[in-house]
């Protein structure tokens, strides 16, 4: 990698990785007695994909968290856009450009894909409830403008043929996607993908990078990723994150991830005398 | 500007024919395609401007008279579009089958040496990249879908977009040369070459000219009183010769509209809001269907599967001879009527199928339970045999004359003729001009008077005139006895079986037959659940005891069929096994066009041929399989095969 500088730096593949978006300034978080994460420092890049990982319980589903602003650090500051960034609730995270999926689907499932998508854009609506129950004038020209996007969204991810399907018919992996699709139907500057590759099979997990990817270098959005699968996080992430017991281990690109000492042990184990 | 040539009083190329409806048609539709969830519309006047500016866009890149322009991917206006813009350049289009591996897609291109290559999006574009290694004639590519070319090395790549803005941008400077080669083309200028799919060998280029073409085009279109206004959907694969002919040449002819859908996996989503007027499929996509419908059907409750029931059986009575408007009685007419009511019109319009005035199907025999059901109903199914050399047709059904065992009569302007081993040989004036670069295939395919053989061994009926196909005449053979082997005749009985997806009969040579049988997943996995039999895997699915069972009694009734012809009773099969894989195209078992390859399917399981003729109760077997991204595996069993019981041969005694 390039030397980095706080203009950026260019990735091997050539792609052009802009200044710090976000920065966590020497995070900790408490769950009464319990340290989830010990005084933490990273930084994430405009365009750049971003991993954490680290074994079970390591802490990076909190930090994701920290990150969307959904879990308050005691100690710490989180830096958005230059800006320091206070407590918030989850819509104005959502108005900031931040959009997520779960390690868990969360999807309604009784609604249409088409529905569950059409969610990801209600942060961007402008009209008020009633005049979208009248569905009348100004609400309706707006749906029709938000159903545009979504569509944009749904050829992007290749679900054109499950678009009236409930969510509750389909499988797993194709929920997954579902998932990501209406994250990215928020037009977010910022897209956090806890597990998406969770207990998906290789033809599903390449799939999955491939869009992960595609979205990072067609709308140049930001990504962060936690993960399990390390193939997969090497392959498809600029920098890393490694986590242990809460505390960071490791942080740099995949090569540097891997030749790295503390990380081998972390994932090995090393042998007690 | 238009070639007009004097002796045929109509346009002579495919650019002059779209010039005319760019005046006649200017404001009707004339393609659609479904993106962002819509139908997007393109009138005559306004696809011919595209294609004009696509044409224009080529000529900066450079394309010259004669070049080849391979076009690879799903049916989409853009990429049809870029072969009449090639056509207008004075370059000949090839498409080529978008599902095609690495190496097939090298020969083809590397056999007519394509300049230019146009691609529907990255996936293609990245395996022409990899054969462009190889073959260093290929100077540009261009791609429809901009998903994920951003990163790609554009010095010798273009999107077609930007093509399209080139050309507009530089009309000035190649509206007179364009003009000039659009003026050039006759109607003995190449309009497309299409690679055969080859059971046997490697794909030829069927050469084809705007005489074939557009000759074709014009006949059909009349034979079947095709006008402005209709709809079709274009979904077969563009390299394959039907839907150059339905979708171009027919399309542009009598210029009606061309709807693409909007991916492989709508396809029935969009059929059904397209409603097509004229409509053709292979067998397997109505048999698909129908076994939809019963699937269906099963699990539906019982009031609406008793109307269901009681109707289908009214129309199998009388709805064919409504469709050939043949005298029925009043009372069946509204019974009819009212079925038409309750169920077949909604059926219709569930399957897409409400406007269908003609529909076709062709390429392989269809069941004649499944071509009834569809009569039945009203809709005006009929069948047709061709080819790639013929401009596809050679014979066709006329409205009023359809049946399920015959192909029709000749075409109108060809001749058909019957050679003395059975080979039915035709000429006319859709005849392929010659094989691009094989003279000597031409040679032994066309003789000097323009005739050119099949390859298929059949008769003409003598009460009706009709053809009847038995079998491909390579494959029709004599068993040890001497009496007839007609493979392909008792396949397709025994695929008219919903559970049945795949059959191939051996015996050529030998003192009896003996099958392999490949079930369908979808039609046994539901009866499999019906009858609460659980199975983890497409393997242990196939060799279930009573999925053997089942088969078993199909072939014994297939088998009581075929005994009651006496020139094919030795066709009977004593052994069968039920295969542990499907047969792929991936592994070469069939071609593209779902065909199946004997020669490769008898050396790759000779081990398992060699037990159903030894006697033995099982075999243990290990086949090689490729994945889709070309990955190789490895898949074990042991099979069971079971012998069949053999209906007596009155002709002559049965042998062993």
């Amino acid at each position: 990698m390039n030397a980095m500088n706080s203009e950026g730096y260019t990735t091997a593949d050539g792609r052009k990785i802009g200044g710090v978006m976000m920065e966590m300034k020497n995070i900790t978080l408490r769950f009464g007695g319990v340290k989830a994460i010990t005084d933490i420092s990273f930084d994430i890049r405009e365009g750049e994909i971003r991993a954490i990982i680290g074994p079970n319980g390591a802490g990076k589903s909190s930090m994701l968290n920290v990150i969307s602003g959904f879990y308050v650090p005691q100690e710490g500051e989180v830096w958005f856009h230059g800006q320091r960034r206070a407590p918030m609730k989850p819509y104005e995270v959502a108005q900031q450009g931040i959009a997520r999926t779960f390690q868990n689907i969360a999807l309604f499932e009784g609604m249409s894909v088409l529905d569950n998508i059409m969610t990801g854009r209600l942060t961007l609506m402008k009209t008020g409830l009633f005049q979208q129950a009248m569905w009348w004038g100004r609400a309706q020209k707006e749906e029709t403008a938000h159903r545009e996007k979504v569509e944009k969204v749904i050829d992007f991810l290749e679900i054109q043929d499950i678009r009236k399907t409930p969510v509750g018919r389909l499988p797993y992996g194709l929920k997954k996607r579902v998932e990501l699709a209406r994250a990215l139907a928020a037009e977010p500057k910022l897209l956090l993908l806890d597990e998406p590759m969770a207990g998906m099979n290789v033809e599903e997990k390449e799939d999955m990078c491939r869009f992960i990817l595609d979205v990072n270098d067609e709308f140049g959005t930001t990504i962060a990723l936690i993960e399990h699968d390390m193939g997969v996080v090497m392959d498809l992430s600029d920098r890393v994150v490694v986590m242990d017991y809460g505390k960071k281990i490791g942080d740099g690109t995949p090569d540097e991830v891997r030749n790295n000492q503390d990380v081998i042990n972390a994932y090995l184990g090393v042998a007690h005398d | 500007m238009a070639a007009t040539d004097g002796e045929v009083g109509h346009p002579t190329s495919i650019p002059a024919l779209l010039a005319r409806n760019a005046r006649v048609y200017a404001a009707q539709p004339a393609w659609r395609e479904k993106e962002f969830g819509i139908w997007q519309v393109w009138t005559w006047a306004e696809g011919a401007a595209e294609i004009r500016a696509i044409a224009l866009g080529l000529m900066a890149l450079g394309l010259e008279r004669g070049d080849h322009v391979a076009v690879i991917g799903r049916n989409r206006p853009a990429l049809y579009w870029s072969m009449i813009a090639a056509q207008m350049c004075g370059a000949v289009p090839v498409p080529l089958y978008q599902d095609a591996t690495g190496d097939e897609m090298t020969y083809v291109l590397d056999h007519c040496g394509a300049r230019f290559v146009v691609c529907g999006d990255q996936e293609q574009a990245d395996k022409v990249i990899e054969v462009q290694e190889r073959l260093h004639h290929i100077d540009q590519v261009v791609y429809v879908d901009k998903r994920g070319m951003r990163k790609y090395d554009h010095s010798r790549m273009n999107a077609l977009a930007d093509v399209v803005a080139e050309g507009k941008a530089a009309h000035n400077r190649f509206d007179a040369e364009l003009d000039a080669r659009i003026a050039e083309l006759n109607y003995d200028s190449t309009c497309v070459m299409l690679y055969t799919s080859g059971t046997t060998g490697k794909p030829k280029g069927v050469v084809l000219s705007n005489r074939n073409i557009i000759e074709t085009s014009k006949s059909s279109a009349g034979f079947d009183k095709l006008r402005a206004g209709d709809d079709v959907l274009a979904y077969l694969p563009m390299a394959w010769v039907g839907d150059f002919i339905f979708s171009v040449g027919q399309a542009i002819w009598t210029g009606f509209c061309v709807n693409c859908p909007e991916s492989a996996a709508t396809m029935m989503t969009d059929l059904r809001e397209i409603g097509p007027t004229y409509f053709f499929a292979p067998p397997r996509v109505f048999e698909g269907q129908l076994t939809q419908v019963m699937i269906r059907m099963e699990d539906a409750g019982r009031v609406k599967k008793a109307m269901f029931d009681h109707y289908m059986k009214v129309a199998r009575r009388v709805g064919p001879d409504i469709l050939d408007g043949k005298q029925v009685s009043l009372g069946d007419r509204l019974a009819y009527w009212i079925g038409d009511k309750l169920v077949y019109g909604p059926l219709k319009n569930t399957l897409g199928f409400s406007r269908v005035r003609v529909g076709y199907t062709a390429g392989e025999a269809i069941g004649p339970e499944i071509f009834d059901f569809y009569r039945s109903l009203g809709i005006n199914l009929k069948q047709l045999y061709g080819q790639t050399e013929a401009s596809v047709f050679i014979t066709q059904q006329p409205d009023g004359q359809v049946r399920s065992d015959t192909v029709g009569v000749p075409s109108p302007g060809v001749e058909v003729r019957i050679a003395e081993n059975g080979e039915v040989f035709y000429r006319g004036p859709g005849t392929f001009v010659a094989y691009y670069k094989n003279a000597e295939s031409t040679a032994s395919t066309k003789d000097a008077e323009g005739w050119v053989a099949t390859g298929d061994a059949g008769f003409f009926e003598e009460k009706t005139g009709h053809l009847r196909i038995i079998d491909r005449a390579k494959d029709v053979g004599k068993m040890a006895d001497g009496r007839l082997f007609a493979p392909k005749y008792v396949e397709n009985k025994l695929k008219f079986y919903p559970s049945i997806l795949e059959a191939v009969v051996f015996g050529n040579g030998r003192d009896r037959c003996t099958a392999f049988i490949n079930i369908d997943l979808t039609a046994v996995g539901n009866w499999a659940e019906r009858n609460n039999i659980a199975y983890s895997s497409y393997q242990e699915l196939a060799g279930h005891p009573r999925v053997y069972d089942m088969i078993k009694a199909h072939v014994e009734e297939v088998n009581r069929s075929v005994a009651e012809d006496p020139m094919l009773a030795g066709c009977q099969i004593h052994r069968f096994l039920i295969l542990h894989k499907e047969l792929d195209a991936d592994d070469g078992e069939m071609t593209r066009t779902r065909k199946v390859r004997r020669k490769v399917i008898e050396d790759k399981f000779a081990d398992l041929i060699a037990a159903l003729y030894d006697g033995r109760d099982s075999v243990y077997t290990e086949t090689e399989v490729t994945y889709e991204d070309g990955r190789k595996g490895a898949i074990k069993a042991t099979l069971k095969l079971m012998d069949v019981a053999v209906a007596p041969d009155a002709s002559r005694r049965v042998a062993a």
